[in-house]
């Protein structure tokens, strides 16, 4: 048996049962841990396709990063406090459902269509596995970045900066609610924000 | 086809073995620390320290983990029960999985098959460990949160604020290192420490400094010489990772009782328990590889594959001696001050001496311009470390600064 | 001319590793001074033995065949998990099991809980957590950088510290804006 099949399956089985897993829980929390389950699965799908930093990327940003926001959002509201049925949006639900059903349809185009697609990319397979041999993954990326994908590079610090600014309106408006933390703690930062405006 | 199934059973087989001796050394290791610990700050602080369990009481670790082992582990009805049973483990896998990409020794050759002192040396060796620090967070978040208990929720979130803030200095602070080396593999960083300085010639025709540069053909090549900073960022980021004092915030005794882990007892405290010695232990070999040296030092002709490990060792153990230090000399940070040092001070440090080291490293620009450059950029560094800080007398004006993290 | 002051504390430290209270840190000291003279014997110049750099147009006798590399961090990543495991299905079986009522309590310093344990945290450490976000993709960004910026040149040096100074300057903006304050 190949062992790269086994350890495809490994991971499929690891993806796709904790998505499912993530969509089921009850509890936000066990939701978000399936999703860090889910994301370590990625990792390992672009260590199969020898993607070696976008894997160590996906760990350290998506896995170690992002899921720790979303916990904090989930500790931030307060896990026991029970789902709305009501929709603060009207309409999103239609509309959601129309999204993913359109999104349902394009995966099913591309898996339908994904050995036409796939092609070529023997070649690209094998080109990248002579990628990863003679300057090395990281080397191979950092010399396609710095040079053709350098605008989206340098685009990417204006995103980042762009999006510090927004963490910062943000605070500054949940700042101004009263009593969103736990007790003294907010009560004395918003006293210390009222004597300084 | 057989070819390739002999070769991966061969890898499998080589990689289980490495992996399970690793494996028992580690937990040895980490059980001895917890020993040297205790006597050593028992020293310290005039005491005796454990002395009724073997011979100077070195069977103490093991006594420990035998009653820790058969005591009664219960789970308080507020708690979550699958997250609370998991959280000992997510807290203490990650920790030892990082020590796979640390070359702990030179190689030996077995038959025509080369083993190399180390479980896997891949190419993205720093960013493994980076990201097994980062994975290293759930198990605080998950023991604060599912122990449902007052105490643990707060010292869960506060140690989890506290490790991302320091995970992004730590991160920024292996990026010099990186870029003297020219690689992300620990194994080719510590070759490229290997031997000594060798000929100076930076100094040449400055009249004392030309005869002392001879002395750096005797100093080893380390890159702690070049690159102190970094190892004092990577050092004090560290040490705030492995929740350590001074930053062992998350466990203040006196505001939160034992932190994430006061809901826990019995064989899953013993885990986190051990899980922070053996971050302490693979933090400090990651430290000694990076800029120590790692496993490189002289050697005598007989056994030569046993000297770079006993060198390796003996350099962790003094890291980790370091580390103990600090607990018995530091009192523990506010937590103000601490996300202060994190964010305005240690992060904009990093973020500097990965400027000066890109400046340094460059070629083509003449040495007058780079030595000018360096000078000044030290000015900048010593110029903003000492701004606003209200113990300095000389600083320009400690009110104004906004950086100051007590109120 | 030697500094005295240097030599004064060497002293010192000699001293003090004789007294018994101090012993530990300086017997450290010691060890310092004792390592410095033993790398004397340090083979000089030479490296000892680095195949990867030195030899890299050479074949190594196994070619870093990095699939193996990760398929051993895979047993790794299994054995410890089974380890794990196992200690805790163990202690299961060897520990004792007495169950009281007030053992299940939750711990709240001895008198009785009030409400319940998971309470809303403070909008603070979410702020934290999206700085955190933006600024290790940062450093996510700089390390592929930091192997290659030698080869690359003026250039990529350039390019870096354009995105280091948006970045330095968001940083800057955060704690002119009172963002980084915990109190």
């Amino acid at each position: 048996m190949n062992l790269e099949y086994f350890v495809f399956g490994v991971m499929f089985v690891m993806a796709l049962g904790a998505s499912l897993a993530m969509l089921f829980a009850r509890n936000a929390v066990h939701a978000a841990l399936f999703l860090v389950v889910t994301q370590v699965a990625l990792a390992l799908g672009f260590l199969l396709q020898g993607a070696f930093f976008v894997a160590a990327v996906q760990i350290i940003l998506y896995a170690g990063a992002i899921m720790v926001l979303f916990l904090f959002v989930i500790m931030l509201l307060g896990v026991d406090t029970r789902e709305a049925l009501i929709d603060p949006l009207p309409g999103q639900r239609p509309l959601a459902i129309g999204l993913g059903g359109l999104l349902a349809a394009e995966i099913l185009w591309v898996a339908v269509r994904g050995v036409e697609l796939a092609a070529g990319g023997e070649d690209q397979a094998t080109a990248l596995t002579e990628l990863n041999q003679n300057p090395g993954n990281v080397k191979a990326l950092a010399a396609e970045l710095f040079s053709r994908y350098l605008l989206p590079f340098e685009a990417t610090s204006v995103l980042l900066v762009v999006a510090i600014v927004g963490v910062m309106v943000l605070a500054r408006r949940i700042g101004r609610v009263p009593n969103t933390g736990t007790g003294a703690e907010s009560a004395s930062g918003s006293d210390k924000e009222g004597a300084a405006a | 086809m057989s070819g390739v199934v002999d070769l991966i059973g061969a890898v499998a087989l080589i990689g289980l073995i490495k992996v399970v001796v690793v494996f028992v050394a580690l937990l040895l290791t980490a059980a001895l620390v917890t020993y040297m610990e205790r006597k050593v700050i028992a020293d310290m602080q005039a005491r005796v320290g454990p002395n009724r369990w073997g011979p100077f009481g070195l069977l103490q670790a093991i006594a420990d983990g035998i009653k820790l082992f058969f005591k009664e582990d219960f789970r308080p009805a507020a708690a979550d029960r699958w997250t609370y049973a998991i959280a000992p483990a997510a807290a203490m896998v990650p920790s030892f999985l990082a020590i796979a990409v640390v070359p702990l020794g030179d190689h030996v050759t077995v038959g025509d098959r080369r083993v190399d002192f180390v479980i896997a040396d891949i190419n993205i060796g720093i960013l493994y460990f980076l990201a097994m620090g980062s994975l290293g967070v759930y198990g605080v978040v998950l023991a604060g949160w599912a122990s449902g208990s007052k105490y643990p929720l707060l010292g869960g979130v506060r140690s989890t604020a506290q490790l991302i803030s320091y995970e992004i200095a730590l991160g920024l602070s292996l990026v010099p290192i990186a870029m003297v080396a020219g690689s992300l593999s620990l194994s080719d960083i510590v070759a490229a420490q290997a031997g000594t300085v060798g000929n100076v010639t930076f100094f040449d025709g400055i009249p004392v400094l030309e005869q002392l540069q001879d002395i750096f053909s005797i100093v080893p090549n380390w890159y702690i010489w070049s690159q102190w900073p970094a190892f004092a960022i990577f050092f004090v980021a560290g040490i705030a990772e492995t929740n350590r004092a001074p930053f062992d915030l998350p466990e203040a005794e006196t505001e939160l009782i034992a932190g994430y882990h006061t809901e826990y007892s019995g064989i899953r405290f013993a885990m986190f328990y051990l899980g922070e010695y053996i971050h302490v232990v693979v933090l400090s070999a990651v430290a000694v590889s990076l800029f120590f040296g790692g496993w490189h030092g002289p050697g005598l002709g007989i056994l030569p594959w046993l000297w770079p490990l006993l060198w390796f060792l003996a350099k962790t153990l003094v890291v980790v001696y370091l580390i103990i230090w600090l607990r018995a000399t530091l009192p523990r940070l506010r937590y103000d001050r601490l996300m202060w040092l994190g964010w305005k001070r240690l992060i904009p440090a990093a973020l500097l001496w990965i400027v000066v080291t890109a400046t340094v490293n460059t070629e083509g620009v003449s040495r007058n311009i780079r030595l000018a450059v360096f000078v000044v950029l030290a000015g900048l560094i010593l110029a903003w470390v000492g701004r606003g800080d209200p113990r300095l007398a000389f600083a320009v004006n400690p009110q104004s600064g906004d950086d100051r993290g007590s109120a | 001319m030697p500094d005295s002051g240097v030599f004064e504390y060497l002293a010192a430290g000699l001293r003090g590793a004789v007294s018994r209270t101090n012993a530990l840190p300086n017997c450290a000291f010691c060890v310092l001074v004792f390592g410095l003279s033993a790398t004397l014997s340090y083979p000089r110049g030479s490296p000892r033995s680095c195949s990867h750099i030195a030899t890299s147009g050479a074949v190594p006798a196994v070619p870093r065949d990095y699939f193996s590399q990760y398929i051993t961090i895979g047993i790794f990543v299994l054995v410890g998990l089974g380890l794990v495991g196992v200690t805790l299905q163990l202690a299961r079986l060897v520990r004792p099991n007495v169950p009281t009522r007030e053992k299940y309590t939750t711990y709240e310093s001895g008198i009785d809980p009030i409400g319940r344990g998971w309470t809303q945290t403070n909008v603070r450490y979410y702020i934290f957590a999206l700085l955190f976000v933006i600024f290790d993709v940062e450093a996510v960004f700089l390390f592929p950088w930091a192997i290659v910026f030698e080869r690359l040149g003026t250039q990529a040096f350039i390019e870096m510290l354009i995105f280091i100074a948006i970045l330095a300057f968001a940083l800057l903006y955060a704690i002119r804006k009172k963002m980084l304050e915990w109190l």
